[in-house]
């Protein structure tokens, strides 16, 4: 399989300390690929940099015949403005703006897609209820409504199962390997061990530094996890100048 | 006194009254979607701030070319839009939010504009330049406000999505429209600005935001839609315009500050007896099986 996104020692981060420290290696065509690791490994900065929100500042990431506007991104936190009186219908056909843009239609064609977006979501009859009074795993549904919407051949999931019952996560995943199967890479971050185990092909462990990379089973062992445990406990404040640093 | 006499004879006696009536009509069908936007965008007090920021400007105009229309409008609306974009151009390179900058600019440059209008003329101009003369609108204003309006309504038919999205989901707007969001921020409170130098010659910086917030915030006690809200707040703010004019007609009232009580009696009266007001929710309305 040919590489989609290719990370070349990268470094991403904040004021100078690095979140993402010299990662390199390749996300393939068409895998889906999860994303562990200890709170404040740099996951979330990852998926951030693949879309090009935080800017390296060591290395590169190379997207082959991608651009970063067509990668479909679901953030962890989303700033979303529920108070805002939108309809449920109205807030996912949104996911058809690189084809419909500011001022284009919502013809038969594309609404013919938001009903079968939100079908496959399970939020048929939702339509007019308000943002606002959705619940959190039925906004969680109707932001991958938008997500299938978008038709993006790359999809980065932050968290998405966060704060969802057992029955949403369900679903979702109906989704994400509906996705997989229709050749899209999808790369997915969680904390959720048994759930990375069962329907993630791939994992990379990330602790700031890449810890380990590959199928999921190599990847997921104790001696790794404690390893990505120690290394996110020596965070330093004053820390110096990375000697790897170019 | 008849019906005729209390509603009709007022504007079909005097021009000044017919003319008054024509222009804030024309500014409140302009400023129910600003009003309600800015509402919904969590903005309501930024046009209060920007009606200040555009006093300098119509401060330098008047103190060159006295009270003129043409002077007054363009120094307020570059004077308006200067402080917007060094506002938002604060809020993106500093560590200060919007509202702080926000804040700084529209003081300093409120501070300017009295200091201005002090070096030269009475405290009448001042008043005029602060609360407008609504009874006093010639053709030229007239024509500038119709013009203003229609001007609003045309932009905001072309951003209306891009700016409801940026409201909703700016994150979501960067990643898929690239630099859209910002720009239509900007157009956005270019519109405002142009609205608030339209509406000073009627009602005068202080008062024009008057007729943007009050029927937006008494709209919201109606409706729960968007383009719903909008067309309730344009018909608040049309209402406001007639009521306020024939109760200052007939008590003798200043006609800018009447219009805008008018819409401030209309905004507690729907906060209270709205369809979603504070009563209406509380009374009688036992809760449903699901």
């Amino acid at each position: 399989m040919s590489a989609l996104i290719e990370f070349e020692d990268l470094t991403l981060g904040y004021d100078r300390h690095p979140a993402v420290h010299h990662l390199t290696g390749a996300i393939a065509r068409g895998s889906l690929t999860a994303v562990i690791g200890p709170n404040g490994a740099g996951k979330s900065t990852l998926l951030k940099g693949i879309v090009g929100a935080v800017r390296p500042i060591g290395g590169a990431i190379r997207l082959h015949g991608v651009e970063p506007k067509a990668i479909a991104h679901l953030p962890q936190v989303a700033e979303i403005d529920r108070r805002f009186p939108l309809s449920l219908y109205d807030f996912v056909a949104m996911g058809a703006w690189r084809r419909i843009g500011a001022f284009g239609g919502i013809g038969p064609a594309e609404r013919a897609r938001i009903g079968e977006a939100l079908a496959a979501v399970g939020l048929e009859g939702f339509e007019t209820r308000s943002i606002g009074t959705l619940s959190g795993g039925q906004m969680q549904r109707a932001m991958f409504a938008r997500l299938v919407l978008q038709d993006a051949a790359v999809i980065l999931l932050d968290e998405p199962f966060n704060a969802v019952d057992a029955r949403t996560v369900a679903d979702l995943l109906v989704l994400v390997h509906r996705w997989h199967g229709e050749g899209r890479t999808v790369v997915a971050v969680s904390h959720d061990m048994a759930l990375v185990a069962e329907h993630f092909p791939e994992t990379l462990l990330l602790a700031r530094e890449p810890v380990a990379w590959g199928p999921t089973a190599e990847v997921v062992s104790d001696a790794h996890l404690a390893r990505a445990q120690r290394m996110i406990e020596a965070f330093d404040t004053h820390a110096h100048v990375c000697a790897r640093a170019s | 006194m008849t019906a005729y006499d209390l509603l009709i004879a007022p504007f079909a006696d005097f021009e000044f009254m017919r003319r008054a009536l024509v222009g804030s009509v024309a500014l409140a069908l302009a400023a129910a979607p600003i009003g309600v936007m800015l509402m919904l965008r969590r903005m309501s007090l930024t046009g209060d701030a920007m009606s200040h920021a555009i006093l300098p400007g119509a401060a330098i105009g008047y103190l060159f070319a006295g009270l003129s229309l043409t002077a007054m409008t363009l120094g307020g609306l570059i004077a308006g839009v200067a402080v917007a974009v060094a506002a938002g151009a604060v809020a993106r390179s500093s560590v200060l939010g919007e509202d702080a900058s926000l804040a700084a600019f529209y003081l300093l440059s409120l501070a300017l504009g009295v200091t201005i209008v002090s070096l030269r003329g009475s405290n009448v101009d001042l008043l005029h330049v602060l609360f407008g003369s609504v009874l006093a609108l010639d053709d030229d204003a007239l024509m500038l406000i119709a013009g203003i309006s229609t001007a609003t309504l045309i932009v905001f038919a072309i951003i209306a999505r891009p700016l409801v999205l940026d409201s909703i989901d700016p994150g979501f707007l960067r990643a898929v429209g690239g630099r859209v969001g910002a720009s239509v921020h900007l157009v956005f409170m270019g519109v405002v600005v142009l609205n608030l130098v339209g509406g000073f010659h009627a009602l005068g910086t202080l008062m024009a935001v008057g007729l943007m917030m009050l029927p937006a915030a008494g709209a919201r006690s109606w409706v729960d839609d968007p383009t719903a809200t909008i067309a309730v707040a344009a018909l608040i703010g049309v209402i406001s315009s007639v009521v306020g004019l024939v109760v200052s007609y007939h008590l003798s009232l200043p006609a800018g500050p009447s219009i805008v009580l008018t819409a401030g009696v209309i905004w507690f009266v729907s906060l209270l007896f709205g369809r979603r007001g504070l009563v209406t929710t509380r009374l009688g309305r036992r809760h449903l099986e699901a």
